[in-house]
């Protein structure tokens, strides 16, 4: 086996220097009963070839690929990665190493991870952004619970009903054994968050909303932060979309007090889902509430500038169990990834690529439109919106998917009252072509 | 680490097990930690304190004091409502490892002032960190 | 020390992203609009961010010098204990990047995404067999959200039983995350010391475990690389109150192929894929924590997972009892491709003999240097072995400097001040990977280095010298911290 370099010679040198003569004699301290009967039931041992020809079988059994076209966003979107992305996140300096516990021997990855805490605050308007949660669900998860840490008090949490229904999944399920109440808040007739039942509301810690929201609205960040302020609760702004904070107004100057999201749209293909990251940012005077790791600039003994992990008494391995959050490692590579993304766009390349993402859905809209669909939500959008068809859209999309085009998402599955009303996506990978050829199928 | 030899005590300060000490002026007393615990935690990166006009009991964490690598809980010596918190120390932590009898941490309005006889002497202190 | 691979580089300064760069540079290539331009909601519309603008040419060196500056498993032995630092192939990188497979959209039908399916499935399978627990989630993206979905279940079982329970047992010799899983989800946890052989002793499960406790997080082999014995009576104990055994699989990787984890008692346990299934760590992620635990608990476990109906597979979402969603698709799936990968490329008599070499590779190193340094406990250990800075303080040299020093003889120092039981613990965990001859090399190296503490303690104190930086300050960067640029 290649990756287990002894020879049978060497091992028998080995045992002699530890006084042993056969390896199972290293086991003796486990008792019997704790034992696996027998070799254990895994198929046989594969060569380099036959496990690349068994990726290809595998490959063989997806009905859709990389060559359809999928106007499907929902939280995991397919934009163009530029070739120095692959290229140099495979470098396995960064691929191959563990947190940097040594900083001396790990500048690239703190650097790395200081330059993309910069880029995301900046992004998002925060002061402050840490190095990762794992993805855009849990870092919503965490939000709360940081929200509730503050709130002290306070026991109660919402969120909007137009959040991404896979993250109001799991914030439930963090929430589940602990004494917080998690309420959901209903969305109006636009498609957007109605905080009207926040007043009726004692005790809440935070809200979360989320914008551009589920069903692709961007949300009046900056009229929900007042209500939000105005009931004494925290602003928590959420996001599965980043890349719409280089057309909108980001959170930060709508007064958000923690924001956080996914970042797959910056660099990572959609890989079903995983692994992309979670991004997290605050205000800094909520800085030592945080989860996760942050890195901090500090010099050298000779005084030359370099990167520390640093507030690190908020974390487990210090503050146990009254730490900030139990998260240790985060998605690291991933966060790499994200800020070579944005460097390689640049300001004004960010500003650029968000505009033609919201030109193709506007173009998408009209066209639909035209065709004599329906705007569920007739609201300002980004690159997603729900449409609503006058025939039952099944057939057309079965269709379609002949043609080798993914025409969006049924949404009953997630919002029965939006049942045969799909939510579609076109980034800057989709052509005027194929959005033409979607709606040329729509009766 | 220092040796007991090398620790800096003050006469006239109350102390206590958890290496605080406690002075009276008027009606409201301060607390602070001692040489000793300064010492023990290393570089002090982080001090944080109650709420001015919170009530708290003898033994309530009040807040806690970090290091690099390291957190301790403060625990209030006497029972009272704060006062003051010392704020200088939000910029300057490391005040309380230059000179802790002068940077305190908090400032108490004791709700029974008897409880202050109860903390240690300044020679009751030295006997117990001799152990 | 001819051999000594601690020899300075070529070392290029790099400045920060926005220190370099001009405007209207870019480093990415954006398709030309093919409709017409719309306007945005002027109120709704903001400035975008002040980012720097890049050339391609500038983000390619700016990178590729970076990564020069750290140092990988690719680059020498990392002997980091308790974190397992293996080698990870490089065929696991190609599999994962199947075009066909990545690209697959997370929600679309289940009959459109059977290959990723079939995956999942898969190693579902492959991971209740070496860990001998049939009830698999994979959908945890990192060993510690694994421990939190652990401790989940724990409350969901107790809940469906109407028991009510706030405490929980956890050794000093256990996982460091262990604790703060723990609180989220209400247990205090309840500290048991091991004994002075460092195991933990029958009878301090005895006298803890009660019926307001939920159970013990035990990590086996433990953090000190001793395998705990009483696993089964303490096991047994831990039932007769109704509590669960939560297994810790950090220490996975001494004991594939040799113990079943569900015949030795344990009820739920987490894998560090990381650690024991060869995937890349990545300087912090990602990982992925799958999560295994008994038929009985198996109703419990995130939803959703896969399930084979005839020659089909299919994504079950209908288990009521489930503790719900823990993260928002399938976990880190291009993490769970690589485990996948080396499970297939390994089989089960090689993913054994892993095991066991590692568990050769740490015995020796202990034999090789127990007259070097102190250890912290002499009995056999399995996968990693503790040292203390005992024989090194009557020269006034910490574990600190030790560590500092190897990085200049050009090795990844080891765990430092971990595990917290044994005061200046050098815990080492040399890994299958390495060789016989890079082990001699690297025992070599801890012998010059603990020489160097008696002839020129300096030597130790002022290192690293030749890394890309010397020691930083964390005081300042603590006391003043300056988070964002």
């Amino acid at each position: 086996m290649r990756y287990l370099p002894h020879t049978n010679e060497e091992i028998d040198a080995m045992l002699k220097v530890i006084g042993r003569k056969r390896l199972d004699e290293l086991f003796c301290s486990v008792p019997d009963e704790c034992r696996h009967d027998g070799a254990m039931d895994l198929p046989e041992p594969m060569s380099e070839w036959a496990l690349i020809d068994h990726a290809s079988e595998l490959a063989g059994a997806m009905k859709i690929t990389h060559k359809h076209k999928v106007l499907i966003g929902a939280g995991s979107y397919h934009h163009y990665i530029p070739e120095t992305i692959p290229s140099l996140i495979s470098r396995s300096e960064f691929l191959t190493a563990y947190t940097p516990y040594q900083p001396e021997i790990a500048q690239g990855t703190l650097q790395g991870l200081f330059e993309y805490q910069t880029l995301t605050a900046r992004l998002l308007g925060m002061d402050v952004a840490n190095a990762s949660i794992y993805d855009g669900a849990s870092a919503l998860a965490e939000a709360l619970l940081m929200g509730l840490r503050i709130g002290k008090k306070k026991k109660k949490v919402a969120i909007s009903k137009a959040l991404h229904p896979h993250y109001r999944e799991v914030a439930r399920t963090y929430l589940r054994p602990t004494e917080y109440e998690l309420i959901e808040l209903p969305y109006d007739e636009d498609g957007r968050t109605d905080l009207s039942a926040l007043a009726e509301i004692e005790g809440l810690a935070a809200v979360a909303i989320q914008s551009p929201n589920f069903f692709g609205v961007v949300e009046d960040q900056e009229k929900l932060g007042k209500q939000i302020h105005d009931v004494g609760a925290l602003f928590i702004s959420t996001f599965t979309e980043p890349l719409a904070y280089g057309l909108y107004k980001n959170p930060g100057e709508c007064g958000a007090d923690i924001v956080c999201g996914e970042g797959q749209s910056f660099g990572m293909p959609r890989s079903f889902g995983g692994a992309a990251l979670g991004m997290f940012a605050c205000k800094d005077k909520f800085t030592r509430n945080m989860p996760g790791r942050l890195v901090g600039e500090t010099v050298d003994v000779d005084g030359k500038r370099g990167y520390v992990l640093t507030l690190s008494t908020r974390e487990q391995h210090i503050r146990r169990e009254k730490a900030t959050s139990n998260i240790c490692s985060n998605q690291g590579v991933c966060t790499i990834i994200a800020a070579m993304y944005m460097a390689s766009l640049g300001g004004t390349g960010l500003r650029n690529l968000a505009k033609l993402n919201f030109d193709k859905m506007e173009y998408f809209k009209a066209a639909m439109v035209a065709k004599g669909a329906g705007l569920v939500f007739d609201s300002p959008g980004f690159n997603e919106v729900v449409v609503e068809f006058n025939n039952d859209f099944k057939p057309v999309f079965e269709n379609l998917i002949e043609k080798g085009i993914v025409a969006g998402l049924e949404l009953g599955k997630y919002y029965p009252e939006l049942a045969g009303k799909y939510l579609f996506c076109v980034t800057e990978t989709v052509s005027k072509d194929v959005i033409d050829t979607v709606v040329a199928e729509v009766k | 680490m220092k040796e007991l030899s090398e620790l800096i005590f003050v006469e006239g300060l109350r102390y206590t097990d958890d290496h605080e000490w406690v002075t009276a002026s008027g009606d409201t007393v301060k607390v602070g930690i001692t040489d000793y615990a300064q010492d023990q935690m290393g570089d002090i990166v982080f001090v944080e304190g109650p709420e001015v006009g919170d009530e708290l009991k003898k033994g309530d964490e009040f807040g806690t004091i970090e290091s690099v690598k390291a957190v301790s809980e403060l625990y209030l010596p006497i029972s009272g409502e704060i006062v003051a918190v010392n704020e200088d120390l939000d910029d300057a932590p490391e005040a309380v490892n230059e000179d802790p009898y002068k940077n305190w941490l908090v400032e108490i309005k004791p709700s029974d002032p008897s409880e202050l006889e109860g903390l240690l002497t300044l020679e009751a202190y030295k006997e117990l960190l001799k152990g | 020390m001819a051999k000594n691979p601690g020899l300075t580089g070529l070392i290029i300064e790099e400045p920060l992203l926005w220190e370099k760069g001009g405007k209207g540079r870019s480093g990415m290539c954006i398709p030309d609009s093919d409709v017409p331009a719309a306007t945005p909601v002027a109120a709704l519309t903001g400035a975008g961010p002040d980012f720097p603008d890049l050339s391609e040419v500038d983000i390619v060196r700016h990178y590729t010098r970076l990564s020069q500056w750290n140092f990988g498993v690719d680059t020498g032995m990392y002997p980091l204990g308790s974190c397992t630092m293996k080698y990870n192939p490089k065929i696991n990188e190609k599999f994962a990047a199947t075009a066909e497979l990545a690209a697959a959209h997370p929600m679309l039908a289940d009959e459109y995404v059977q290959g990723n399916l079939q995956v999942i499935y898969e190693l579902q399978s492959y991971l209740g067999t070496i860990s001998g627990l049939p009830g698999v989630t994979l959908q945890p993206a990192a060993g510690a959200h694994g421990e939190l979905t652990g401790m989940m279940i724990f409350a969901a079982y107790h809940k469906s039983r109407n028991s009510k329970r706030t405490k929980i047992l956890i050794p000093d010799t256990a996982h460091g995350t262990n604790p703060a899983s723990a609180a989220l989800c209400g247990y205090k946890p309840v500290h048991l010391k091991s004994g002075a052989n460092g195991i933990l002793p029958i009878q301090a499960v005895i006298d803890a475990m009660d019926e307001e406790t939920a159970g013990i997080m035990i990590t086996n082999p433990n953090t000190l690389g001793l395998f705990e014995t009483n696993i089964r009576e303490i096991a047994d104990i831990v039932h007769s109150k109704g509590g669960l055994v939560y297994g810790d699989g950090a220490n996975m990787n001494a004991i594939m192929g040799v113990i079943d984890l569900g015949k030795s008692g344990v009820d739920i346990m987490h894998w560090n894929v990381h650690k024991t299934l060869s995937t890349p760590h990545g300087g912090g992620g990602p990982g992925a924590g799958p999560v295994c635990v008994t038929k009985e608990l198996e109703k419990f476990l995130p939803v959703p997972r896969a399930i084979k109906v005839g020659d089909s597979y299919k994504m079950e979402y209908d288990c009521p009892d489930s503790i719900g969603k823990i993260h928002a698709f399938h976990g880190n799936f291009s993490v769970l491709m690589r485990a996948y990968s080396y499970i297939r490329t390994m089989g089960a008599e090689n993913l054994k003999k892993a095991s066991h070499l590692a568990v050769l590779n740490a015995v020796y190193i202990k034999e090789e240097l127990r007259g070097t340094l102190k250890l912290a406990y002499d009995r056999p250990c399995m996968h990693e072995v503790v040292f203390s800075d005992e024989w090194l303080q009557e020269y006034k040299i910490s574990t600190l400097d030790v560590a500092k020093r190897l990085i200049d003889h050009g090795y990844h120092p080891p765990t430092i001040y971990f595990p917290l039981v044994v005061h200046g613990a050098i815990m080492i965990e040399p890994t299958e990977t390495e060789c016989k001859e890079d082990i001699d090399q690297f025992i070599a190296a801890m012998k010059t280095v603990v020489a160097e503490a008696k002839t020129d303690p300096e030597s130790l104190r002022q290192a690293p010298v030749n890394a890309k930086l010397r020691r930083l300050d964390e005081t300042q960067a603590a006391r003043r911290p300056c988070l964002c640029g």
